[in-house]
């Protein structure tokens, strides 16, 4: 079996436990999605639902228990260190909820550090394309602790673009800012898939933010059981109290 | 609050095993010398007893010039009268003459047998002595020696084979009669290789006074005591003999070996000094990274109401119990440690040396107690004050500690630099050894605290030299990111480096003088020798084999000496006589400030301007000069020979006192060549000479110069081994404060992994931060040992190093070293490092 064409990243009936015996606990329970190629999807679901161990799972970060998981035409499960060390240079990004920038580098060091790191040239019409995006052309050389915590996520936003990854993945990027930055970071993320067709996969708690994304997924005890398109902060927030009553519903 | 704080030591035991370990080592190196020490101490009074144990009363002439050794006894001999009025004395039971002298065999090789510090002694055969007879018969003839089954063993001599002795006289050779132990099984008393010749030959060979004895074993009646004896001895010989009891001599004799036993004690403290207070740097960094990651915990504990005092007695708690656990580890250590030296040195070192038993006195115990624990809390204070000092509000903050100012610290660290410095001047100055161990300490502390505003420019250097790809700069970055620490961690390499290359260079700057010295100051073409065994001068040769040297074809001209220790107007100098006196101020280049230079007549004296000074003598004054064997007399300055590179606080005798000197063999002839005529031709004629002679080595002048200078080699390289203790400690402090770090970086670690940087770079990110620590220690080592060597060899001067040398190469090894050091040091945390789990790593608190 070969990955779809159009999906940059898929799951298929993904099982994923931790713990044995009595205090195991299932934090994905069959899971199947694909995330098309140039679409920003938001990760909807209540806390320990699974959508941090979805991610990770996609990304490579953690083993699953049974099932298959591809970024582009890699096959993610199965892959070693070494293997796994590549995917993440190449395909994939990330943005985290916090820590995501090294203090002893510059802005733009942590930018290029991907590329870097794994010995690549720094594309310089791409780099100057994502710094004007994020606006941190006069931020360049500033140390993480000269910046704003919204502006640490956009040179987080711009680390995770500029190796132009099959991926992105950002868990709840915006959980650490106020809604102004965060909407600067989501505004960026959405420019990102609109404008230069990059896959976005993006965790979140706030239907405000999921209404920055193509389409929203819900997750309930370690299952997807709704999805929305196009959705707006009204309609994903009417979802979410709807789940509320009725959680144990699976759409598959 | 004592519960919570046993708790968290526990919690964080991996971490405070390295930094306790500093501790253990250095206690074990305290509990080890006290222990080693006191063995060989009790070993050598057990020895000695057994020596003594059959002597009541020992009679020998008293030595004229008092040498401080009471095993010297050829300060004159004995006749068979004074034995006949010994046995007259009334308590008496037994008088017996004994010889003893030097005897030096001569192994299978051809080369004389050496011991590692015990005597190489010939005696005369007695019937009924210690000796138990083990094959053979005993010397019946004066070709015939019974020798010692530890000289048997140690030259492979079996009964009925030939051994070549030398003694007074050159090689003599013998047929092994018999081979003989001593009670209770031993090959030897205490390691010294001893020949047994017929009373004749021993007095002939030994003393060279046939029909005398060298001393007079008394044993008493029974019911008669020692020191009742003794007095009644020395009573009915007068004052010209020396008496003592055998107690008092088995007492004297193992005092001399003890104190040479206590310095040696000493030495290895010193070390162990060193080590603990590189040991401190460690403490104290462990426990400032400790307390700097445990800032939210503890403000979160000043939030819920502990005090000031609560905070810093639970880290000053932490650090006793830490202190506590490394002093009962470094004790036992040190047991282990001073039980095998022992037992090394017994098999090795004094062939056999009988151990009195491993026991652990008290001094050990004290010391590792009081110097493990002390050590360990001193370390803890200040990181333990700035624990009090944090607010509770901190809890609520961002912990990241920005940086402080360094202005303090640079103050201070310029303050006691200065002041360490100035101990340090004085101190060498006057060569007062506190001011200098006070002022050393003072400017490592102080330099030290200078450390961190150095290390911003010096590490950044470093690091790009070292740092051409991304995980390298990274590592870079990381050691420039907290200066206090990466300083503190350097500043301990420092100390160890900066005192090897301080001695480096001292002991290169007195080779290079002494080489020096050979090449331009002396225009000798051979140096002929005798061998010196620990320093000491155990035989060289006789006048005649000098005129031989001078009949040789092709020889100019050559003068010998002889030395002994005579007392100048009552004080003790170390007098010479020379064969040849123009010669030798040819050769040496050597000019009279009054007088003339011209050989001396009897009752005429020469001393150097340094000596002229010491003894406020000028030419044609007078003093008196007693030597070890003749009366004291009065003798003129005859001439003053101006200040030299060669000698030093030189008297010089006329030849007709040679026969008065201890010993009346030359040790030391310097020969000049014709002009024209090659050095080693001339080596290849005079060599035949001494071909009987295995003791004398006929060199040219630099192989000369080479063979003095590489006694100094092995000086080195023993503080070298001695001061690797102190690197070794830390080098721990390195793998501390880079595992520490990791802890530390674990989210950021986890970032890099997730952004893809691989297992080899996180590895090679660490190696890199590593070695920038080691290099930059080892480079302020450099900086700070050159200078304490020069000034070492500056206050030197007067001691004859003349010259500074430099040893570049030797520099140079010691960073690479360094480099080295770092990257083994990197192994365990790079591993570490490199085995985080990405995604725990990336949500560490
Ligand atoms: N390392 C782990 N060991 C054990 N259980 C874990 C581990 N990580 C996650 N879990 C469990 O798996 C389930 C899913 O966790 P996950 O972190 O994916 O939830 P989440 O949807 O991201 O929640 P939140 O919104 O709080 O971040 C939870 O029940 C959690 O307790
Ligand atoms: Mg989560």
């Amino acid at each position: 079996m070969t990955g779809n064409v159009g999906a940059a990243a898929r799951a298929v009936d993904v099982w994923k436990s931790y713990g044995t015996g009595e205090a195991a606990v299932t934090a994905l329970a069959g899971v199947s999605v694909e995330f098309d190629r140039g679409r920003f999807t938001a990760i909807m679901g209540p806390s320990g639902s699974g959508k941090s161990t979805l991610m990770h799972c996609l990304a490579g970060l953690d083993t699953i228990d049974s099932g298959d998981v591809w970024i582009g035409d890699t096959k993610v499960n199965g892959l070693r260190d070494k293997g796994l060390t590549d995917l993440r240079r190449r395909q994939v990004g990330f943005i985290f909820q916090q820590f995501n920038l090294l203090p002893t580098l510059t802005a733009e060091e942590n930018i290029t550090l991907p590329l870097a790191i794994g010995g690549q040239k720094v594309d310089r019409a791409w780099f100057d394309t994502v710094i004007d995006t994020v606006g941190l052309r006069d931020r360049l050389t500033h140390r993480p602790t000269q910046l704003s915590g919204g502006q640490q996520q956009r040179v987080a936003c711009a680390r995770a673009l500029v190796a132009r990854p099959e991926v992105v993945f950002a868990d709840e990027p915006t959980g650490n800012l106020d809604s102004r930055s965060g909407a600067e970071v989501l505004g960026f993320l959405r420019r990102s898939a609109r404008d230069f067709g990059q896959t976005v996969v993006m965790v979140t708690h706030d239907p405000n933010a999921a209404s920055y994304a193509d389409r929203v997924i819900f997750l309930a005890d370690g299952r997807i059981v709704r999805e929305l398109h196009d959705p707006t902060a009204a309609a994903v927030l009417d979802t979410m109290k709807a789940l509320d009553g009725d959680d144990r519903l699976v759409v598959a | 609050m004592l519960k919570a704080t046993l708790k968290s030591v526990l919690a964080r035991k991996l971490r405070l095993v390295l930094s306790g370990l500093a501790v253990v080592l250095g206690v074990m190196f305290v509990s080890g010398s006290f222990v080693l020490t006191d063995t060989l101490d009790r070993s050598f009074k057990d020895l000695f007893a057994t020596v003594y144990s059959e002597v009541d009363v020992e009679v020998a002439v008293k030595p004229k010039v008092d040498q401080g050794d009471p095993e010297a006894a050829r300060a004159g001999t004995l006749t068979a009268d004074d034995v006949k009025a010994v046995e007259a004395v009334a308590g008496v039971r037994t008088a017996v003459g004994d010889v003893i002298g030097s005897a030096r065999p001569i192994g299978e090789n051809g080369k004389v047998l050496t011991t590692s510090g015990a005597p190489r002694v010939g005696t005369a055969w007695r019937d009924g002595g210690q000796e138990e007879l083990r094959e053979g018969h005993a010397p019946a003839r004066d070709d015939e020696v019974a020798i010692s089954a530890y000289l048997a063993k140690t030259g492979g001599f079996t009964v009925g084979e030939q051994i070549s002795v030398l003694t007074l006289e050159p090689k003599r050779t013998f047929t092994v009669a018999g081979i003989f132990g001593y009670p209770g099984n031993r090959d030897s008393l205490g390691g010294e290789l001893t020949t047994a010749f017929t009373q004749p030959a021993a007095q002939q060979l030994l003393l060279a006074a046939p029909g005398a004895y060298s001393g007079i074993t008394v044993r008493a009646d029974e019911g008669v005591s020692q020191a009742v004896l003794r007095d009644r001895v020395q009573a009915a010989l007068g004052d010209a003999y020396q008496v003592k009891t055998g107690e008092q001599l088995a007492k004297e004799s193992a005092d001399e070996i003890g104190e040479g036993l206590a310095f040696f004690n000493y030495v290895l403290l010193g070390f162990a000094g060193i080590a603990l207070f590189v040991g401190i740097f460690i403490i104290l960094n462990t426990f400032s990274i400790i307390v700097a990651q445990r800032t939210r915990e503890l403000a979160l504990l000043r939030a819920m109401g502990a005090s000031r005092k609560q905070m810093i007695a639970s880290v000053v708690l932490e650090a006793v119990v830490i202190g506590l656990v490394a002093s009962v580890v470094g004790l036992a250590a040190g047991i282990g440690v001073g039980a095998l030296l022992a037992t090394l040195f017994s098999t090795f070192g004094g062939g056999s040396l009988q151990l009195a038993g491993i026991a652990v006195p008290s001094s050990a115990i004290i010391s590792s107690f009081a110097v493990g624990i002390v050590v360990t809390v001193l370390a803890a204070l200040l990181p333990a004050l700035r624990a009090s000092r944090i607010a509770p509000v901190a809890a609520l903050r961002e912990a990241a500690t920005p940086d402080r100012p360094l202005t303090r610290l640079t103050v201070a660290g310029g303050v006691l630099s200065l002041a360490g410095g100035g101990m340090l001047g004085l101190g060498f100055a006057d060569g007062t050894l506190w001011l200098i161990m006070t002022g050393l300490l003072v400017a490592f502390v102080g330099v030290a605290l200078l450390t961190p505003l150095i290390s911003r420019p010096v590490v950044s250097v470093i690091g790009k030299l070292l740092a051409w790809s991304m995980p390298g700069t990274l590592g870079r970055r990381n050691s420039a990111r907290n200066p206090r620490r990466t300083a503190i961690t350097a500043a301990a390499l420092m100390v160890g480096i900066a005192l090897i290359t301080g001695v480096s260079v001292v002991l290169t700057s007195a080779t290079t003088s002494i080489t020096k010295v050979a090449d331009t100051q002396i225009k000798a073409d051979l140096i002929v020798s005798g061998e010196s065994v620990n320093g000491e001068s155990s035989g060289g040769f006789t006048a005649d084999r000098l005129d031989r040297v001078l009949a040789t074809p092709g020889v100019e001209s050559a003068f010998g000496w002889y030395n002994d220790g005579v007392l100048v107007d009552g004080q003790q100098k170390f007098a010479t006589v020379v064969t040849d006196v123009p010669a030798m101020a040819r050769v040496f280049g050597l000019s009279a400030t009054g007088g003339t230079i011209a050989d001396l007549e009897d009752g005429q004296i020469a001393v150097d301007e340094p000596m002229a000074t010491a003894l406020n003598l000028r030419q044609g004054s007078t003093a008196t000069v007693q030597t070890t064997k003749g009366e004291q007399r009065t003798y003129t300055v005859a001439f003053v020979l101006a200040k030299s590179r060669v000698l030093n606080e030189a008297v010089f005798l006329p030849e007709s006192v040679v026969d008065e000197f201890a010993l009346a063999q030359i040790n030391t002839a310097f020969v000049k060549a014709d002009p024209g005529v090659d050095a080693a031709e001339v080596r290849k004629a005079v060599e035949p000479v001494f071909a009987d002679n295995p003791e004398v080595s006929v060199q040219d002048l630099s192989s000369y110069a080479r063979q003095q200078a590489s006694q100094l080699d092995t000086v080195l390289l023993m503080i070298q081994i001695l001061l690797a203790l102190a690197i070794l400690i830390a080098v721990l402090g390195v793998i501390n404060t880079l595992a520490l770090s990791v802890i530390e970086r674990t989210r950021e670690l986890g970032l890099l992994r997730a952004i893809g940087m691989r297992r080899a770079q996180v590895m090679r990110m660490i190696t890199v931060e590593s070695v920038v620590i080691s290099v930059f220690g080892a480079l302020l080592g450099l900086v700070v040992g050159v200078a304490l060597g020069v000034a070492a060899v500056r206050a030197l001067t007067d001691m004859g190093i003349t010259d500074l040398g430099i040893p570049w190469a030797q520099l140079g090894s010691y960073l690479l070293i360094a480099a080295g050091v770092g990257v083994v040091a990197a192994i365990l945390p790079a591993i570490r490092a490199a085995r985080l789990n990405v995604l725990q790593a990336i949500s560490y608190e």
